[in-house]
């Protein structure tokens, strides 16, 4: 890989789109440099394995056309998004004309989406060259990737461990460079812990702030579309771009999109009032994540916040009304593959060949072991005579969980948590537990339970790996997690190099770069 | 309350159309077993005067004009079809069941 290529793909977001306005790069150049960089590190057995497709020739294709316009110059080239060329990575759960879509899952295996979601629609018409499509557990259930129908995504701090879950695919693909920007899901964490994980920046925007017209449903009153990137000026920029108003979602919010890299940009803390959540720390945490998480506030005192303790008792509920809430939703979304009209059909090996025998086995086949368990214990909490003890004893917990938020946010602006109890753990550690996986997302799930937005910022390494720092704010706030989170970020790389950074060099792991084809 | 039996399951999965092995079945139980135990403490935090919360956000009433908007054409519906005949879908026997 030449030194230019390298200089190319560490830049942030923000510094391509720059450098590409100016005409100091080219995004054919930038997005070549993206591509040789996967080749280089993605494949083989030791490789990151963060993307699941690679859609060069589309990529370039964009690519060229913004610099063709950029050439030309004039109104058009006036008219350009500021983040036109700067390619982008995007999760596999949300759906992709012209490139495969298989939300990490056998049942979707070769299925072709026949429209764009939302997000993508806007990511064309802002013209950045779409990288490829990138790993994530199955349907986006779980919280390491390891889920993955396609194999699992290793992260680039330590190839043996997890990248997190479920979009560790577009959190490892941006901290090994592979991508500057990515678009991932949250449900109950999904991205803001994989952020953790990889020393990256993921943000979940208050519930409605992004369209999910085109996400995959898990848990409809849960998931939610947001940024992945390595800075959290790049987090505002993509965020920007891809929140607004969408008629094609019901529960999409109407009203300005704040200007968030403008707040990024001008960040401090000074009078903000920081609230640490009791209940999100302490047992279960890891000692090392908890000394970051305790300079973390050390740091935002001394430039002038105001930290304050605030008591959440409910929380101690929220993962049991998580797990009820979500499987629930889920076992019904996954409900339309039946191999009907798409996706996997298997016929069953021997007897009559009835429609609900197919489904039995389609489904038998198309699933794994996690979507199963997933939509048997759903099926179960909505069944009669549950229901009231299980799903609505789990949704009157959703309201004790946002009445708690609410006496939350009376003292304080921002609350504050680790994102995750631990650093990456290796890979194939939780596989007999899923319970034990399951508590990852101890910290991230309140925030889907109310809507609220979130965002994970590095907060330094604990044995050598990442932690991550949470901010959560009100609903329809997003502007404050993202003020807090980029006060952080400059207070903890004032006299460092950012977490990014710092992140081990990756060896070469493919057939590709041991042999490269004339680039 | 969280006794939650191989019977159960394979009730369940019948709800849930998907076939499983005597193997998963047995898996399935202790398995969900364990999740269900931990999550039942959700009922205890609660008591009846609470309302239920099935969305994050007190949005009502979201109406549109009722337009044709976009439509796939038949050919477009049928490109991911695993089966398909007559510009239809192609599906196996749905009477004669056991």
């Amino acid at each position: 890989m030449s030194t230019h290529t390298h200089e190319l793909i560490r830049l942030t977001a923000a510094e391509m789109a720059a450098k590409l306005c100016a005409g100091e790069i080219t995004s054919v150049a930038l997005t070549q440099a993206h591509l040789d960089r996967i080749a280089a590190v993605d494949g083989g057995e030791r490789g990151i394995n963060a993307f699941l497709h690679v859609a060069t020739e589309e990529a370039l294709r964009t690519a060229a056309e913004v610099d063709a316009i950029r050439a030309g110059g004039g109104a058009e080239a006036e008219a350009l998004h500021p983040l036109a060329g700067v390619p982008i990575a995007v999760k596999d759960l949300i759906v992709t004309e012209g490139q495969p879509t298989t939300a990490g899952s056998k049942m979707l295996d070769g299925w072709m989406s026949p429209y764009d979601a939302t997000v993508v629609t806007k990511l064309r018409a802002a013209k950045l060259p779409i990288l490829g499509k990138t790993n994530l557990d199955e349907f986006a259930m779980g919280s390491s990737t390891e889920h993955s129908a396609y194999g699992e995504t290793r992260n680039p701090w330590d190839v043996t461990r997890i990248p997190g879950g479920s979009g560790g695919g577009s959190a490892a693909a941006v901290a090994a460079f592979e991508a500057p920007l990515a678009l991932g899901t949250d449900t109950g964490g999904s991205i803001r812990q994989p952020g953790a994980m990889t020393g990256t920046v993921g943000g979940k925007p208050t519930y409605g702030a992004v369209s999910r017209y085109g996400a995959i449903a898990m848990a409809s009153s849960l998931d939610q579309i947001g940024p992945v990137a390595r800075t959290t000026e790049d987090a505002a920029l993509l965020h920007e771009l891809i929140a607004g108003h969408d008629p094609k979602d019901s529960t999409s919010l109407t009203g300005e999109v704040p200007a968030l890299a403008e707040i990024v940009r001008g960040a401090d803390v000074a009078g903000l009032r920081v609230g640490v959540i009791k209940q999100l720390q302490g047992e279960g945490y890891q000692e090392g994540v908890l000394a970051r998480f305790h300079e973390a506030l050390d740091v935002l005192r001394a430039a002038g916040a105001e930290i304050v303790e605030v008591d959440c008792p409910s929380f101690d509920y929220a993962l049991g009304a998580y797990y009820l809430i979500m499987p629930s939703e889920a076992s019904s979304n996954l409900a339309k593959f039946d191999g009907v009209r798409y996706g996997t059909r298997v016929l069953p090996e021997d007897g009559a060949l009835t429609i609900e025998r197919v489904m039995g086995s389609t489904r038998a086949a198309g699933f794994g072991d996690e979507v199963k368990r997933r939509i048997i214990l759903g099926t179960y909490a909505l069944s009669a005579g549950y229901y009231d003890a299980y799903y609505g004893s789990a949704q009157k917990v959703r309201t004790l969980i946002q009445q708690d938020f609410d006496a939350a946010f009376e003292k304080a602006d921002v609350l504050i948590s680790p994102t995750s109890p631990t650093v990456a753990f290796p890979l194939g550690e939780n596989d007999d537990d899923p319970l034990a996986m399951y508590l990852n997302d101890v910290a991230t799930i309140p925030a889907n339970l109310a809507g609220i937005p979130g965002l994970s910022v590095p907060g330094g390494l604990s044995e050598g790996l990442p932690v991550g720092i949470q901010f959560l704010a009100p609903i329809r706030e997003d502007a404050r997690v993202y003020r807090a989170g980029a006060a952080l970020e400059k207070l903890l790389t004032k006299d460092a190099e950012p977490l990014w950074a710092q992140a081990p060099e990756l060896a070469e792991t493919s057939e590709a770069a041991a042999h490269p084809a004339g680039k | 309350m969280s006794e939650i039996s191989r019977a159960d399951v394979e009730h369940l999965a019948k709800l849930a159309h998907i076939s499983m092995t005597e193997q998963e079945l047995q898996k399935m139980a202790q398995e969900l077993a364990v999740i269900v135990d931990s999550v039942a403490t959700v009922s205890e935090a609660v008591s009846g005067d609470i309302h239920a919360t099935s969305h994050p956000l007190p949005l009502t009433n979201v109406f549109r004009e009722d337009e044709v908007g976009h439509v796939f054409t038949a050919e477009q519906s049928l490109l991911n079809a695993p089966d398909a005949e007559a510009g239809r879908f192609k599906v196996p026997a749905i009477l004669d069941e056991e």
